[in-house]
C-alpha cells in the first residue's frame, strides 16, 4: 500500500485533530491499476509553520485553512506559487465565503472545503485529490518507462546494425587494398559474405518494420477465410533449396484442409519464420516437420526440428526482442533477434501463444496456437 | 620466426579479416570464435600478442579472457576490442596502470577497428614484450 502524506494547516487544535482521526484508518483503493493508498497527516498552526514544513518535505495534499493569525491562506498560496511541486492544495474556507475559494482556485489551489465540514465530506475531498496525484504519477511513470524502451530498442538496433556495417566495410577495404594478393578468385568469398551480410541487414529491417506494424496497430489487417496449409506449404517452398543444401527434409503434416479466418500475411510471417528458424538451426541431415491441427476453438502450428537445441534458460530468452542464442553452434547463423518475438506478437492478435519444447542437441518444438473463435 | 596473434570474437567475419589482414603483415593467424574455444587453445599454445573482443556470448565473455589469458601467463600482451563502450554506458580505458590492473588488458581498440591503427599497436605491444616491460610497454 502507498502512503500519501497530507499536511492540515490550521490554528484551531481540534480541527488538526478531527482531520487527523478522520483520515487514520482511511484508504482510497483503485482497482484498475493495483493500488491503495493510506494517509499520514502532519499539521501545522500558522502559514509560517506550513511554509517551513512545505520546504522541508513537502506535501502530497496541503490542506490549507484561509483563516489563520499571520500569513493568511491565501499569502501562503502566493508564496507558493511558481515552486515546481506535485503537491495539490485544498483551501478550507467559512462556509458562503464563495469568493475566497475563488481567488483560492485562482492562486493555483486545486479544491476548497467549507467549514464545518463532517468527516464524510473531508474523506470524499481527499479520494478526489488521492486519485488525481496516483493518476498523474501513473502517467509520468509509463511516460517513463516508454522513453526508457524506445531508447534500448534505438541503441541495440544501432549495434545490430553497425556489426554487419563493419564487417562489409572491413571486406572492402581488404578488397581495395589487394590486402589478400592479386589473385582475383581468392575476393570471391569475401564478397559473397558481404552479400550475406547485406541480406541481413535487408531480414532485420524487414522484421523492424513488421514489427513496429504490429505494435503500433497501424497496419490495417485484412481478415478472410483462408487454409492454414498454404501458408505451410509456402513457407516450406521457400526454404527447400536452402533445406537441400544440408540434406534437410521438410514435411507437412495436416490431413484435411485447416480453414480460419485470418489476415494472410500474419499467417505466412509466423510460418516463415518458424520454418527458416527449423532449417537454419537445424543439422546436416536433419528434418522439420510442420504440423498443422485444429480444435478446440484453435489451430495449433508445430513446428518440429532435429537441431541444435537449447537450454531451458535459452527456450525462455528466444521470444524477447533481439535475443539470439550465441554459441559456437549459431556463430554462422545469421538473424535479426526479431522473429520470435513477431511471432509472439502475431499470436496474440490472435488470443493465441507461441511456445517451444526443446532438449540441447536433440532439437526443438515451437508451438503456436491461434484462437479461431476470438 | 613469425609471431603468433591470437584473435578472439564472435562475428566470423571479423575473424577472416584479422586473418587476412595479419597474414599480410607477416604474423601468424590463430583464430577462436568464442570464449570455450579460445581457452582451449591456449592450453597449447603461447600467442605473442591476443586479440579479445569484449562482447562475445556473454555479456564479459572477453573480460574474463583476459583474466585468464593474464593469469596464465601475465607476459602475453592483450588487446581488447569494443564496439560498445558508448551504446552501454560502460566506461573504461587502459591508459593508466589501474585501469589496466582491473581491465587486465594492455591496450584498447574501438570497433570498426583501422588497422593500421592495430598493426602499430601489436609493434608496440611486441617490442614491450622485447626488453621484457610487457605491462608498461611505451603507454602514454
Amino acid at each position: 500500500m502507498d502512503t500519501l502524506k497530507v499536511l492540515v494547516t490550521d490554528d484551531e487544535r481540534g480541527m488538526r485533530m478531527g482531520v487527523v482521526r478522520a483520515l487514520k484508518n482511511y484508504t482510497v483503493s483503485m482497482p484498475d491499476l493495483a493500488r491503495e493508498v493510506g494517509f499520514v497527516v502532519e499539521e501545522a498552526e500558522t502559514g509560517e509553520d506550513a511554509l517551513a514544513k512545505i520546504e522541508a518535505a513537502p506535501p502530497d495534499i496541503l490542506l490549507l485553512d484561509h483563516k489563520l493569525p499571520g500569513l493568511s491562506g491565501l499569502e501562503v498560496l502566493d508564496r507558493l506559487a511558481g515552486r515546481d511541486s506535485a503537491t495539490l492544495t485544498v483551501m478550507i474556507t467559512a462556509y458562503a465565503s464563495l469568493e475566497t475559494a475563488v481567488s483560492a482556485i485562482k492562486r493555483g489551489a486545486y479544491d476548497f472545503l467549507a467549514k464545518p465540514f463532517t468527516p464524510a465530506e473531508l474523506k470524499n475531498t481527499i479520494r478526489k485529490a488521492a486519485q488525481r496525484l496516483i493518476l498523474a504519477q501513473q502517467a509520468k511513470r509509463l511516460a517513463e518507462e516508454k522513453r526508457q524502451v524506445r531508447f534500448q530498442l534505438i541503441s541495440v538496433l544501432a549495434h545490430e546494425l553497425k556489426a554487419p556495417l563493419a564487417a562489409i566495410e572491413g571486406y572492402l577495404r581488404i578488397i581495395k587494398d589487394r590486402a589478400a594478393g592479386d589473385q582475383p578468385e581468392t575476393y570471391d568469398h569475401m564478397l559473397d559474405r558481404s552479400l550475406i551480410r547485406i541480406d541481413g541487414m535487408r531480414k532485420l529491417i524487414g522484421d523492424l518494420l513488421d514489427m513496429t506494424r504490429i505494435e503500433s496497430g497501424q497496419k490495417k489487417r485484412d481478415l478472410a477465410a483462408l487454409d492454414v496449409r498454404d501458408a505451410a506449404r509456402a513457407a516450406i517452398e521457400t526454404m527447400a533449396p536452402a533445406a537441400a543444401e544440408q540434406k534437410i527434409a521438410l514435411a507437412l503434416h495436416a490431413s484435411a484442409p485447416v480453414p480460419m479466418t485470418a489476415d494472410r500475411g500474419e499467417i505466412e510471417i509466423i510460418l516463415n519464420n518458424l520454418v527458416s528458424n527449423a532449417v537454419k538451426y537445424n543439422r546436416q541431415g536433419g528434418r522439420v516437420d510442420v504440423t498443422l491441427t485444429q480444435g478446440h476453438g484453435a489451430v495449433t502450428i508445430a513446428v518440429a526440428d532435429t537441431g541444435i537445441g537449447m537450454t531451458p534458460a535459452e527456450a525462455e530468452a528466444v521470444f524477447h526482442e533481439f535475443t539470439r542464442i550465441k554459441n559456437e553452434k549459431t556463430v554462422h547463423i545469421i538473424g535479426s533477434g526479431l522473429g520470435l518475438s513477431i511471432v509472439r506478437k502475431l499470436a496474440a492478435l490472435y488470443h493465441g501463444t507461441a511456445t517451444v519444447e526443446s532438449t540441447p542437441d536433440v532439437g526443438s518444438t515451437f508451438v503456436v496456437t491461434l484462437k479461431t473463435d476470438a | 620466426m613469425p609471431k603468433t596473434i591470437l584473435v578472439v570474437d564472435d562475428d566470423v567475419d571479423f575473424l577472416e579479416q584479422m586473418k587476412v589482414r595479419l597474414e599480410a603483415a607477416g604474423y601468424e593467424v590463430v583464430t577462436a570464435e568464442s570464449e570455450a574455444r579460445a581457452t582451449e587453445i591456449l592450453k597449447g599454445l603461447r600467442p605473442d600478442v591476443a586479440l579479445v573482443d569484449l562482447m562475445m556470448e556473454h555479456m564479459d565473455g572477453g573480460f574474463s579472457l583476459c583474466y585468464h589469458i593474464k593469469k596464465k601467463d601475465p607476459g602475453v600482451p592483450v588487446i581488447l576490442i569494443t564496439a560498445v563502450t558508448h551504446e552501454t554506458g560502460l566506461e573504461f580505458d587502459t591508459v593508466t596502470d589501474e585501469e589496466r590492473s582491473w581491465v587486465k588488458a594492455d591496450a584498447m581498440l574501438a570497433k570498426p577497428v583501422r588497422f593500421e591503427q592495430l598493426e602499430r599497436e601489436i609493434e608496440r605491444l611486441l617490442k614491450g614484450t622485447e626488453i621484457g616491460h610487457p605491462e608498461g610497454a611505451g603507454h602514454g
